[in-house]
C-alpha cells in the first residue's frame, strides 16, 4: 500500500491506495470523479485526461503514487462555480459533443493546447488533438469549438 | 410565439440541453454506477478459434482470495437460460427457414471464436477475479479455423444444425428478367466488390451492473444499450425465463452505439443470472481489448457485381450476388442487415427496371456480425456506386452525368423499384447540382493539373445513395420475418402548473434528443422548451420502446412524440370550450394559447393544465381529469433520404499518403427540426466511413486470431485525418409522417466510402489504376502506384 497526498481540484486528498492504482483509478474509484473516462487500455483514446501541474496526462498511464504531491484538475474542477471554462462554452456552443464520453478528455487536451500555444491554425489544432478519440463528431465541431475557446482565452 | 419560445421550436439550431452535465463530467456512464456490496465479473474468453472443449477445472480458481463463485457454461445450462436469439429471419430462397444454432452464454462443448465466453469468475474486486482467471486450467481439442467468408462455405462444420456453414440463402427481385436484361445489354459491366469487416468502437465500452431485490423478487439491470425495452424483452422471455414485470432496465448516459449496443450480449445476461444467485449485485465493464473481441462487428460482405447498359447507358439491369460473414453466432439483426436492409436498397437512386440477388449468410470462427451504422445499406450503396464510377470510367463518360442519366426522375415518384420499396419521395438532381457546386467540380480540371506540377495525383469522387430509414410498418416486416414490432411509444405529460415530461422508447446515446424532442413539443405547444423534459432510457419510467437504430428515432419516434402532443391539444381543447362556455369547433390552438374564433375569448395553455388537475369546472360529462396522453406510432413506410456526397483527395505518389483535401455533401432528409444537430450526425457519419474507406480494418489470420484487438492495430480516425466539411441540404418533405421527417443519423456513413474509393481511383487513374479495394492504407496506395508504373514501363 502507499500513502498517497495531492491536491484534486484545489482541495488536498490523502489515501492508502495499493501501490499498482493507476491515477484514473483512484480519480473515478477512490475520490469518485466519474467525470474522467476510460476507453481503451493502451493509452490511445485520450478520454482520461487530466492536467497534473498543469499539464494534460492521460491518468491512465500514470501510478497515482506517481502523482504524489502533485495538483491535479479534472473536468470537474475547470469551471469558476456556475461559470463555465471558456473551453466548455465553446464546446456547448459549437456543438462539439454528442455522446459525451470522450469530451471530457478532450476539453483538457484542447485547454492545455491553447493555453501552450498561441496562434493555432486548424491543422495545428487537428494535430495537437491526435491523442484523443471521438467516434461521433468527426471532429469537425470540436475543431471549431477550440478555434472559439482560443479566442476567447486569448489564444 | 410568445416570447420565450423564440427560436426554440422546430428549424431553430437550439444548443443542447444535454451538453452541461457532458461537459462538466456530470454525465452518468454505466460503469460509473457502484452499489453496495458489489461484487466483479470477469470472463475467462478462449484463446483460439474453434476447439472441442474436453475439460474446464475451476477448482483452484474457485478456492482463490475473495473469489465468490466460478461458473461455466454447464451451471447456465442447469438453471435452463438461453441464449442470444436472432430478431428477424428471412425465410430462404427454396421456402426453408434459416438455421439458427443456438448461441450459449457460456460455451457448451465448444469455442467458436477467439473471445468466446468460456467462464465466469465473480470476486470481491475486479483484480481478484482476474487473478483467480489465471487458475482456471481450459483443456482444448483444437479445430481448424474458418475465417474468410468467400471458403466459408462447406469448409470445417461449426455448428451441429448446420452442415455447410450457410445460416440462410435468400434472393430478392426477378432472376429471370434480370438475365434477360443482362443477356440484351450492350454492356455488362462485371466487378467484385469488397466491404471490409470494421468494428463500431464506441468509446464507451459497453458495461453492467445487475442486482437482485430479494423482497420485490425483481432485477434491475443497468446497462449500456441502445434499447432498454429490447433487452428487457430478451433476457425477460428467452434467457431469464422471468415475467417481464419483474425485470427493470435502466440505459442511462451510453457513450456511443453505431449498433453494437443493439445486441443482447452474454455479459450482462451473465451478471444478471448471477445477481439473484449471490444475493449481491455484480458489476462488468469491458476493457477495450474484450470490445474487439466480442462486440459484434460490421459490414464484411463480398459481392459479385454485373450491370447492364444500354447504347445510352441507361442501366436496363443489375444482378448482385453476395457471401455476407454473419460470424460465429446470430445476433439480433445479423441476419436481416445483409438481407431486408441491403438487397432491397440496391436500386439506390436509379431507374433499375430488372434486378436480381441472391444472398448467402455464412457462419466463420469470428465475433459475430451484425448491424453497424447504415446496417446493409452502406454496403449496397459502396457496391453500387463503386460499379457507378467503374462503369462511368469503362463508357468514358463522365460519373456525375452518368448518375445522372440514371437517377429516377422527379416526377417518377412514388416509385416502384425492383426490389419491394416503394419510395414515396424524393429529388436526386438537385442534391447532386449543389454538391457539385459546393465544390466547384467543373473547375476540378485546373486544381488536378495544379496539383500534377506540385508532383500530386488529385482525384475527385462521387457518392449518390439512398437510404431506408424507420424499418416500418410493423404488418409488413412481420410478413419478412421480424419478430418484433417496429413502432415508437410516446407519452406526454402535462403536469398541474404546465410543465411537461415526455417519455420516450427512443434512447439517446449522443443523437440529441432532450433537445431534438424538446423543440417538436415546444414548437407544437407555445411553450419554453426548458419547461420541457424528455425521459428515455427506463422501463420502469416508459411504457415500450423499440430503442435507438437504423435513423429512426426522429421519424418513428419524434412523430409518435407528436402524435401525443396533438391529443393533448385536442383534450384541452374540450376542457376550454368548455371553461369558456363555446363550441368546440370554435376552439383554435395556437402559440400556447386556446382561443374562440371570432371573439377575445382565450385560456393559455397553463390555465388548462391547471384546470385538469383542480377540475372545479371541468367538462366531467366527457373527459377524466387529468393531462397525460400516450400514442403508439407504426409507419406506413420507410422513410427515404437520399444526397450526393463529393470527395476530393491528394496522393503523394513517393509516400502513398492520401489527402483528404475538401469534402461537399448535400442530403435532404425531409424537414430538419435542429440543424445544428443534423449537421452533427452528417460529420460523425463521414468520419466513420473515411474510417473505413482509408484506415479501418478488422483483420483475423488464417487462425482466427484477431490480430487487430486494441487502438494500437485497429487505426482509428484522428482530427488530422479529417478535413472540414462542407455540408448542405435539400428537402423533400416526407409524405407519411407528420413533421415530414426522414432521419440523418446513418447517410454519412451511406454516403461517404464509395466517395472516398472513387476519389482515390480518380487520383491513380493517371498510372493505370483501375480498382482500390477498402481499407485504401498508404502501403496499398503506394503498392498500387508501384505496380501499375512497373507494369507500364514492361
Amino acid at each position: 500500500m502507499a500513502l498517497v497526498k495531492m491536491t484534486v481540484n484545489g482541495q488536498a486528498v490523502e489515501y492508502d491506495v495499493p501501490d499498482n492504482t493507476l491515477l484514473v483509478s483512484f480519480i473515478r474509484e477512490t475520490l469518485e470523479l466519474t467525470g474522467t473516462h476510460v476507453g481503451c487500455d493502451t493509452s490511445q483514446c485520450g478520454a482520461c485526461v487530466v492536467h497534473v501541474d498543469g499539464q494534460s496526462v492521460k491518468a491512465c498511464t500514470m501510478l497515482a503514487a506517481q502523482a504524489a504531491g502533485s495538483e491535479i484538475t479534472t473536468i470537474e474542477g475547470i469551471a469558476n462555480g456556475d461559470e463555465l471554462h471558456p473551453m466548455q462554452k465553446a464546446f456547448h456552443e459549437n456543438h462539439g459533443l454528442q455522446c459525451g464520453y470522450c469530451t471530457p478528455g478532450m476539453v483538457m487536451s484542447a485547454i492545455e493546447l491553447v493555453e501552450k500555444n498561441k496562434g493555432l491554425t486548424e491543422q495545428q489544432i487537428r494535430e495537437g488533438l491526435e491523442g484523443n478519440i471521438c467516434r461521433c463528431t468527426g471532429y469537425h465541431n470540436i475543431v471549431k469549438s477550440v478555434q472559439a475557446a482560443a479566442q476567447e482565452m486569448g489564444g | 410565439m410568445p416570447e420565450g419560445t423564440m427560436n426554440q421550436g422546430i428549424g431553430a439550431s437550439v444548443r443542447r440541453k444535454e451538453d452541461k452535465k457532458f461537459i462538466t463530467g456530470k454525465g452518468r456512464y454505466t460503469d460509473d454506477i457502484n452499489r453496495n456490496g458489489q461484487l466483479y465479473a470477469y470472463f475467462i474468453r478462449s484463446d483460439v478459434a474453434h476447439a472441442n472443449i474436453k475439460n474446464i477445472n475451476v477448482n483452484a480458481a474457485a478456492k482463490c482470495e475473495g473469489v465468490v463463485a466460478v461458473y461455466t457454461g454447464e451451471d447456465i445450462a442447469a438453471d435452463g437460460i438461453g441464449g442470444p436469439i436472432c430478431g428477424w429471419t428471412p425465410t430462404n430462397r427454396d421456402g426453408s427457414a434459416p438455421k439458427e444454432p443456438p448461441h450459449p452464454l457460456l460455451a457448451v462443448g465448444k469455442v467458436r471464436y477467439v473471445g468466446d465466453h468460456i467462464a465466469v469468475v465473480i470476486a470481491e474486486s475486479l483484480e481478484a477475479a482476474q487473478a483467480a482467471s489465471e487458475k482456471i486450467v481450459i483443456d482444448l481439442d483444437n479445430l481448424p479455423a474458418v475465417v474468410d467468408p468467400a471458403t466459408a462455405i462447406g469448409n470445417t462444420q461449426i455448428h451441429d444444425e448446420m452442415d455447410d456453414n450457410v445460416y440462410f440463402d435468400w434472393e430478392l427481385g426477378d432472376e429471370t428478367a434480370t438475365a434477360d436484361a443482362l443477356g440484351g445489354a450492350d454492356k455488362v459491366i462485371e466487378l467484385t466488390v469488397t466491404n471490409n469487416r470494421v468494428i463500431p468502437n464506441a468509446i464507451e465500452p459497453r458495461a453492467a451492473v445487475a442486482e437482485y431485490d430479494e423482497i420485490e423478487d425483481r432485477y434491475t439491470l443497468y446497462t449500456s444499450s441502445q434499447n432498454p425495452h429490447l433487452t428487457r424483452l430478451v433476457m425477460a422471455a428467452f434467457m431469464m425465463q422471468i415475467p417481464e414485470s419483474k425485470l427493470h432496465v435502466v440505459a442511462p448516459d451510453v457513450g456511443g452505439g453505431f449498433g453494437s449496443k443493439i445486441y443482447i450480449y452474454p455479459e450482462e445476461a451473465v451478471c444478471t443470472w448471477a445477481a439473484k444467485k449471490l444475493r449481491k449485485p455484480v458489476k462488468w465493464t469491458a476493457d477495450r481489448t474484450q470490445a474487439f473481441l466480442g462486440d459484434a462487428h460490421g459490414r464484411d460482405h463480398v459481392n459479385k457485381v454485373k450491370l447492364g447498359l444500354d447504347k445510352n447507358n441507361k442501366i436496363v439491369g443489375l444482378r448482385v450476388d453476395t457471401i455476407a460473414n454473419l460470424g460465429a453466432y446470430l445476433s439480433a439483426f445479423s441476419m436481416v442487415t445483409p438481407t431486408y436492409l441491403h438487397g432491397t436498397l440496391l436500386s439506390g437512386c436509379y431507374d433499375i427496371p430488372a434486378i436480381y440477388t441472391n444472398v448467402k449468410g455464412v457462419c466463420t470462427t469470428t465475433v459475430n456480425v451484425d448491424a453497424y451504422r447504415g446496417a446493409g445499406r452502406p454496403e449496397a450503396t459502396y457496391l453500387l456506386e463503386r460499379t457507378m464510377d467503374y462503369a462511368a470510367r469503362q463508357i468514358g463518360m463522365d460519373p456525375a452525368e452518368f448518375r445522372r442519366i440514371n437517377f429516377i426522375p422527379k416526377d417518377a415518384f412514388p416509385y416502384q423499384t425492383a426490389v419491394a420499396l416503394q419510395y414515396d419521395i424524393g429529388d436526386y438532381e438537385p442534391a447532386l447540382d449543389k454538391a457539385m457546386e459546393m465544390i466547384d467540380y467543373a473547375n476540378f480540371g485546373s486544381r488536378q493539373a495544379e496539383a500534377a506540377k506540385r508532383g500530386k495525383y488529385r482525384g475527385i469522387g462521387l457518392s449518390s445513395y439512398i437510404e431506408a430509414c424507420g424499418i416500418a410498418p410493423s404488418a409488413v416486416v412481420g410478413t419478412l420475418g421480424a419478430r418484433v414490432g417496429l413502432y415508437e411509444s410516446a407519452v406526454v405529460r402535462v403536469d398541474p402548473t404546465g410543465t411537461i415530461s415526455v417519455f420516450t422508447g427512443a434512447h439517446s446515446h449522443g443523437q440529441g434528443h432532450d433537445t431534438t424532442f424538446a423543440q417538436i413539443v415546444a414548437d407544437k405547444l407555445g411553450v419554453p422548451i426548458d419547461s420541457i423534459d424528455i425521459v428515455h432510457g427506463d422501463t420502469d419510467r416508459i411504457p415500450f420502446g423499440m430503442g435507438t437504430y437504423g435513423s429512426r428515432s426522429l421519424a418513428v419516434g419524434g412523430t409518435a412524440i407528436s402524435k401525443a402532443v396533438d391529443k393533448v391539444i385536442e383534450k384541452g381543447k374540450i376542457i376550454a370550450a368548455h371553461m369558456m362556455e363555446a363550441a368546440e369547433t370554435d376552439l383554435e390552438f395556437k402559440d400556447g394559447k386556446f382561443t374562440v374564433a371570432g371573439t377575445d375569448k382565450e385560456k393559455s395553455f397553463g390555465e388548462i393544465a391547471l384546470s385538469a388537475y383542480v377540475p372545479h369546472n371541468f367538462p366531467h360529462d366527457r373527459l377524466e381529469p387529468g393531462l397525460e396522453e400516450t400514442a403508439f406510432y407504426d409507419p406506413l413506410n420507410f422513410t427515404y433520404p437520399a444526397g450526393t456526397h463529393i470527395c476530393e483527395v491528394e496522393i503523394d505518389p513517393a509516400t502513398g499518403v492520401v489527402d483528404i483535401v475538401d469534402w461537399a455533401a448535400c442530403d435532404d432528409f425531409g424537414n430538419l427540426i435542429n440543424p445544428m444537430i443534423v449537421e452533427g450526425q452528417v460529420h460523425g457519419g463521414i468520419a466513420q466511413g473515411v474510417g473505413q474507406a482509408l484506415l479501418e480494418n478488422a483483420h483475423y489470420n488464417e487462425d482466427g486470431q484477431l490480430l487487430t484487438a486494441s487502438y494500437m492495430d485497429y487505426c482509428m480516425p484522428r482530427a488530422d485525418n479529417l478535413p472540414s466539411l462542407k455540408i448542405d441540404y435539400t428537402v423533400t418533405a416526407c409524405t407519411h409522417n407528420d413533421l415530414g421527417v426522414k432521419g440523418c443519423g446513418e447517410a454519412g456513413a451511406i454516403a461517404s466510402p464509395p466517395a472516398v474509393i472513387n476519389a482515390i481511383v480518380d487520383a491513380l487513374s493517371v498510372v493505370g489504376v483501375t480498382d482500390m479495394s477498402m481499407p485504401a492504407t498508404t502501403e496499398k496506395i503506394w503498392r498500387a502506384i508501384n505496380d501499375a508504373t512497373a507494369k507500364a514501363a514492361e
